[in-house]
């Protein structure tokens, strides 16, 4: 295939991937097929896959969490604090209306410019950020609200203050209470999911990734380091670490994966948002019907079966 | 001019390094805490405690469980559970290689033994993590053993107590290691609901995706002295600040005074704390 086709087809490949993005779940084993597919076309590139797609999802003109929220809930109401100790600002909590359904949306978010960056540290937040995600949780389980998280962190802040204030144990109780929310809950990876930092934001009924985002246990450099010795051979580390949407929706870790708009989502905030806006809407039509008990247990099962090991 | 009177002509006998020194290794040991030569065996009658300064050693996960528990006749479980290598991964060696050699090396198939034994006649369910199967480290088999344990306890209404030794998610298992911490902690969700009580025991190091998920959702959590217990690890938190971090900082008596840890805990007197605690919660043993 020449180059020109191999685009159209890809194109084309990604626009019926966002039409079935809005069927539900019959339609998953076709959009597997697609993605390999798709996958297959890239690879003709000769790229390393892995390593672009983590360039992709650290792009710094990448559409962050507050330009979705702000393209699928223009009448967004944000909430600040953890009621505890502070105000995290790499984590955004709020409310708005996603096409008439009401969402509480909990996005990380990183920041553009120098001042930006400095505010949101660099989309890695501190333990009251977590708290104040899991308040805002909590929130909208009283009152059987569906939740919506973004996720897109290099990972929770190591430093001396968050440790002070219990980093782990943030962490670990959004892990348990998570699964205890009585309402749908979403998460979309939209750019880096950095390990616990991401994860503790993570347990839904449904987990979906962009297209181009990646979910990591480690960042690659961090790995690179570790093996290698040498932080440099990020690339290397990437594709062993099989970080993609496609390698996770393979391992049966996501739900779905959400397409980009030709060439990532930073060539076209209004199509990203769309095909995140109709992902979401239809996970929450799926979820909908449900009772609290019936969602509860379906998101521990999901997680439940995760694991891959001999039983000798 | 020849050198040859450099030479020695005679033949003098070789004797290998190891000969040349009296041995003793394994004999003394050295203590981290106060740098006293203690004699191994005094070790033995005290814990693996320092004598002097009551320095706590790291203890294998089967000897934990002996200190723990009333006798040796506990049920072990799940034993035969092993990793697939879900990613396929290679490093300085295979994942799979790595795997064989901790195997062979420690008798076991993955980094926690999980049992059921009695402490102080009460019927318990204790998973104890052993940090020199690559580093103690949380994969798919210790997610799948700590889960079971987990559900085990809610089937039986039998104390979960969870020992911790580890670094965290194991790297070589990528995601689905990271997913571990979330099916662990939504299993816990469910004991928690049940009202089974768990304890949660931290030893030292007990850090990253282990600290983050199960070690500190504990009904008590209950460290032993000197134990690093954190989520980042200090070299990491060192890079990222750029400044040396101060004497004490993420040890157990520094977690439990910013906190969260219910108590630091002699190794001596584990037994006791832990017997006390479950008969507040649930009265004394049948």
């Amino acid at each position: 295939m020449s180059e020109a086709q191999n685009s159209q087809r890809i194109a084309d490949l990604q626009k019926e991937m966002a039409e079935l993005q809005m069927s539900s779940s019959g339609a998953r084993a076709r959009m597997q097929e697609l993605e390999s597919e798709m996958l297959k076309l890239k690879g003709e590139a000769g790229e390393n896959i892995s390593w672009e797609r983590v360039k992709l999802a650290r792009h710094p003109k990448r559409p962050h969490s507050l330009d979705y929220i702000q393209r699928i809930a223009p009448d967004f109401i944000e909430i600040h604090g953890d009621r505890n100790y502070g105000d995290d600002a790499a984590i955004v909590c709020g409310f708005g209306t996603v096409a008439g359904e009401h969402v509480m949306i909990i996005g990380l978010q990183k920041g553009r410019d120098t001042k930006q960056k400095l505010l949101r540290n660099f989309g890695m937040p501190k333990p009251e950020g977590y708290r104040k995600a899991l308040r805002a949780m909590e929130l909208a389980s009283k009152f059987g609200r569906p939740i919506v998280t973004l996720l897109d962190t290099p990972g929770a802040y190591p430093g001396i203050d968050a440790e002070e204030r219990g980093q782990a144990q943030a962490i670990a109780l959004n892990l348990r209470e998570m699964a205890r929310i009585e309402s749908p809950l979403i998460v979309i990876v939209i750019g880096e999911g950095g390990s616990g930092g991401a994860l503790a934001l993570g347990i839904g009924n449904r987990v979906y990734m962009l297209e181009n985002a990646v979910y990591s246990v480690i960042s690659p450099e961090s790995c690179a380091a570790i093996i290698y010795r040498d932080s440099s051979k990020g690339d290397v580390a990437a594709a062993a670490l099989k970080i993609t949407a496609s390698d996770l929706s393979k391992l049966g870790l996501v739900d779905g994966i959400i397409p980009e708009p030709p060439g990532g989502a930073q060539e076209d905030y209004d199509r990203a948002a769309e095909f995140l806006q109709t992902a979401l809407l239809s996970a929450i039509r799926e979820l909908k019907g449900m009772t609290p008990e019936q969602l509860i247990t379906q998101r521990c099962d999901k997680f439940r079966k995760m694991g891959s090991f001999f039983t000798e | 001019m020849s050198m040859d009177w450099f030479k020695s002509s005679k033949k003098v006998a070789k004797v290998s390094d190891e000969e040349r020194h009296v041995r003793t290794e394994g004999l003394w040991v050295k203590c981290e805490g106060c740098r006293q030569v203690i004699w191994r065996k005094d070790l033995a009658d005290t814990l693996n405690c320092c004598p002097k300064c009551d320095f706590h050693f790291k203890v294998d996960a089967r000897t934990r469980l002996k200190y723990l528990l009333d006798d040796e006749n506990w049920i072990e479980h799940d034993a035969g559970l092993e990793s697939t290598d879900p990613l396929g991964f290679v490093d300085s060696k295979s994942y799979k290689s790595r795997l064989a050699g901790m195997q062979k090396a420690l008798g076991m198939k993955d980094a926690v033994i999980s049992v059921t034994g009695k402490l102080l006649g009460r019927t318990v369910n204790v998973c104890a993590l052993e940090l020199k199967f690559i580093g103690g480290s949380m994969g798919s088999v210790m997610g799948e053993k700590i889960t079971r344990a987990i559900e085990r306890s809610i089937k039986d209404r039998a104390p979960l107590i969870i020992v911790s030794a580890s670094g965290g998610a194991r790297m070589q298992e990528g995601a689905v290691s990271l997913m571990q911490l979330g099916k662990i902690s939504a299993s816990l969700m469910l004991l928690d609901r049940a009202k089974v009580p768990f304890i949660s025991v931290l030893t030292d190091p007990t850090t990253g995706g282990t600290t983050a998920s199960f070690a500190m959702l504990g009904d008590l959590n209950i460290g032993e002295p000197g134990a690093l217990i954190g989520f980042a690890g200090p070299r990491v938190i060192e890079q990222t600040i750029r400044q040396k971090l101060p004497e004490g900082f993420q040890r157990s008596e520094f977690v439990r005074d910013h906190g969260f840890l219910d108590a630091v805990v002699k190794r001596s007197e584990m037994r006791e704390f832990i017997d006390k605690s479950l008969t507040f919660f649930l009265g004394p043993a049948a």
